[in-house]
């Protein structure tokens, strides 16, 4: 029962197949059962989602529907919810209770989920194996020495592992579609500015997003239905119109263009991943996808321009962490100053000083034109080339990592190539369009996950799910399990 | 790159970095100033900078007094407060 996706699990509620009492039970059974071994959680919620669930029964019984309505999710533990721990990963908010919830947690709750946990991250969303976490690491459920992937490590690996039916996660360089990639879900980045980042915990604001990892395209759709759409409380969440995502997900792909980059296939790619990916392009050539190459020129500036802005945008936002207002404070201090810096070097990982310190040099004064303004220049450059790139093609199609996931332990040390990583997603976040990961394969030798990157043009996500679920169709990637 | 003095930006970010950290964070950092130095290699002089990808304008609500939190509700999650106030070490 617990391996259901959000889809299945809304029929089975609707026929009262099943209740939500039943199915949140049988997720929390699940958890007990694995979470030791892949540990995706930082905190359990089950007293709160054993009464949403009742309440939610109530509700059936009543003959009244939502959109989620009984379904059990997860959420990043960045996301605010009301009553409950937001860490962030990190010692710095380890004691702090979030006093409301953030938009898309009053969404979901409004639409009746039951909300199950808060999930691990890289401290911070800064990282991309969650390997950065002050908890603890969490582990890819396809094989336990590696990582999930990052930084919603925590979220893609409880639903591979199937300790929810879905999850929300958030992504400022590649971190829902990685980690999606790596742990054989489907994750979607929405555009930037789709979905309301009031009460996420900001990282890097013009680009953090919040999105769905869930099992299929179709959940994606379901979800994001939910999350979208303008919010007063967040001014930069976009006054667009929102489609039902789900109304266009069953056309086929007829008279579809994809566009291959050719910048993205180049040498350094695991040849597993290249292969896979490349049988995915062949199947949607099978669907009836017209197939024209592109070109991305300026892909690869996009580590080091995505580095110098996103860790600038980092050293601002992170500059409220002082231990004054809320959160760890050291508390062996003489004076203001000492405090200050205590309590941040105390209370912050070593990966997230990095990015302070690297983003505090690039906006100093002297360096801010050669870096900061440098980058945002840069930063035209790669959002030109995907808007010329759109005018040839309906999606992008592209690898979401270069590497399948990789062993604990292998890369924490060498944080450049760690940031090398990012290669492939970092891109998107840039230009602000909407990409997602859908599983396209396993490498032949480990068995692990393969991810297809799909991108796409602004606001235009229906396409990239519709393409997603016409794949998803015609094949059985997403319905794998690992055996845990 | 010139001019990177791990010591002055620590002291900016209000960072206490010490010892073996000190050292390794200055080499890492470094490494990745060399990195992100090949942006010289573009012409950008006639490129706009984007700050948001999509046009955003200021967003002005109506001014209407709301008040969603008491004001113990924030010092509750303060470290330290005394009479209504956030306590912090002596600045004077």
């Amino acid at each position: 029962m617990h391996r259901i996706t959000v889809l299945q699990a809304k029929e089975a509620l609707r026929t009262k197949k099943i209740s939500s009492v039943e199915l949140t039970e049988a997720v929390y059974r699940r958890i007990g059962a694995v979470e030791p071994r892949v540990q995706a959680y930082v905190h359990l919620l089950r007293e709160s989602a054993l009464e949403q669930a009742k309440r939610a029964d109530a509700k059936i019984a009543g003959g009244e529907d939502a959109p989620l309505l009984g379904i059990p999710l997860a959420l990043k533990d960045l996301i605010c919810l009301q009553g409950a721990r937001t860490t962030c990963s990190s010692r710095i908010l380890d004691n702090f209770v979030s006093p409301y919830d953030a938009t898309v947690a009053a969404r979901l709750k409004s639409a009746g989920a039951v909300i199950v946990g808060k999930t691990n991250m890289d401290e911070f969303a800064m990282g991309s194996s969650n390997e950065t976490s002050w908890h603890h690491p969490t582990y890819n459920p396809w094989d336990l020495t590696r990582v999930p992937g990052g930084s919603s490590g925590g979220s893609a690996a409880a639903v591979a592992a199937h300790e929810c039916c879905a999850s929300l996660g958030s992504d400022t360089g590649g971190s829902i579609r990685q980690p999606a990639a790596f742990c054989g879900v489907t994750g979607l980045k929405p555009t930037y500015g789709r979905v309301s980042r009031f009460g996420l915990v900001a990282f890097a604001s013009s680009l953090d997003q919040i999105g769905p990892i869930t099992q299929t395209a179709a959940d994606c759709a379901e979800i994001l239905n939910v999350i979208a759409g303008h919010d007063p409380f967040d001014s930069t969440s976009a006054r667009v119109e929102v489609p039902d995502f789900t109304r266009t997900l069953d056309r086929n792909l007829q008279g579809l263009t994809l566009g291959i980059p050719r910048e993205y296939f180049t040498s350094g790619m695991d040849p597993e991943v290249e292969r896979a990916v490349r049988e995915a392009i062949a199947i949607l050539e099978a669907q009836g996808m017209k197939k024209v190459e592109v070109s991305l020129p300026h892909t690869s500036y996009a580590v080091a321009t995505y580095y110098i802005l996103a860790c600038a945008e980092a050293s601002t936002n992170l500059s409220r962490y002082d231990g004054v207002k809320y959160g760890y404070r050291s508390d062996q201090s003489a004076s203001l100053l000492e405090m200050y810096t205590n309590t941040r070097e105390e209370g912050f990982g070593e990966e997230v000083k990095r990015r302070i310190l690297l983003g505090t040099f690039v906006l100093s004064s002297g360096y801010y034109d050669a870096y900061y303004l440098k980058g945002q220049k840069v930063r035209t450059l790669i959002k030109n080339d995907f808007e010329e790139a759109g005018k040839r093609c309906d999606v992008i199609l592209a690898p979401v990592s270069p590497v399948p996931a990789f062993k604990v332990g292998e890369r924490i040390g060498d944080p450049l190539q760690m940031y090398l990583s990012d290669i492939f997603t970092i891109s998107a976040n840039l230009a602000g369009i909407p990409a997602m990961s859908i599983p396209c394969g396993f490498t032949r030798d480990t068995g692990l996950p393969v991810g297809l990157q799909i991108m796409g043009r602004h606001f235009d996500e229906a396409t990239l799910m519709r393409v997603a679920h016409q794949f998803q169709l015609a094949t059985d990637f997403h319905t794998r399990h690992p055996s845990l | 790159m010139s001019g990177f003095d791990i010591d002055n930006v620590a002291l900016l970010a209000r960072l206490r970095l010490e010892g073996a950290e000190r050292e390794r964070l200055g080499k890492d950092l470094e490494t990745i100033i060399r990195y992100i130095d090949q942006l010289d290699q573009l012409d950008t002089a006639r490129v706009e900078p984007t700050s948001h990808v999509i046009p955003i304008q200021n967003v002005l609500r109506e001014d209407e007094e709301t008040r969603p939190f008491a004001s113990s509700d924030y010092l509750n999650m303060a470290p330290s407060e005394k009479r209504n106030h956030y306590e912090v070490p002596k600045i004077i």
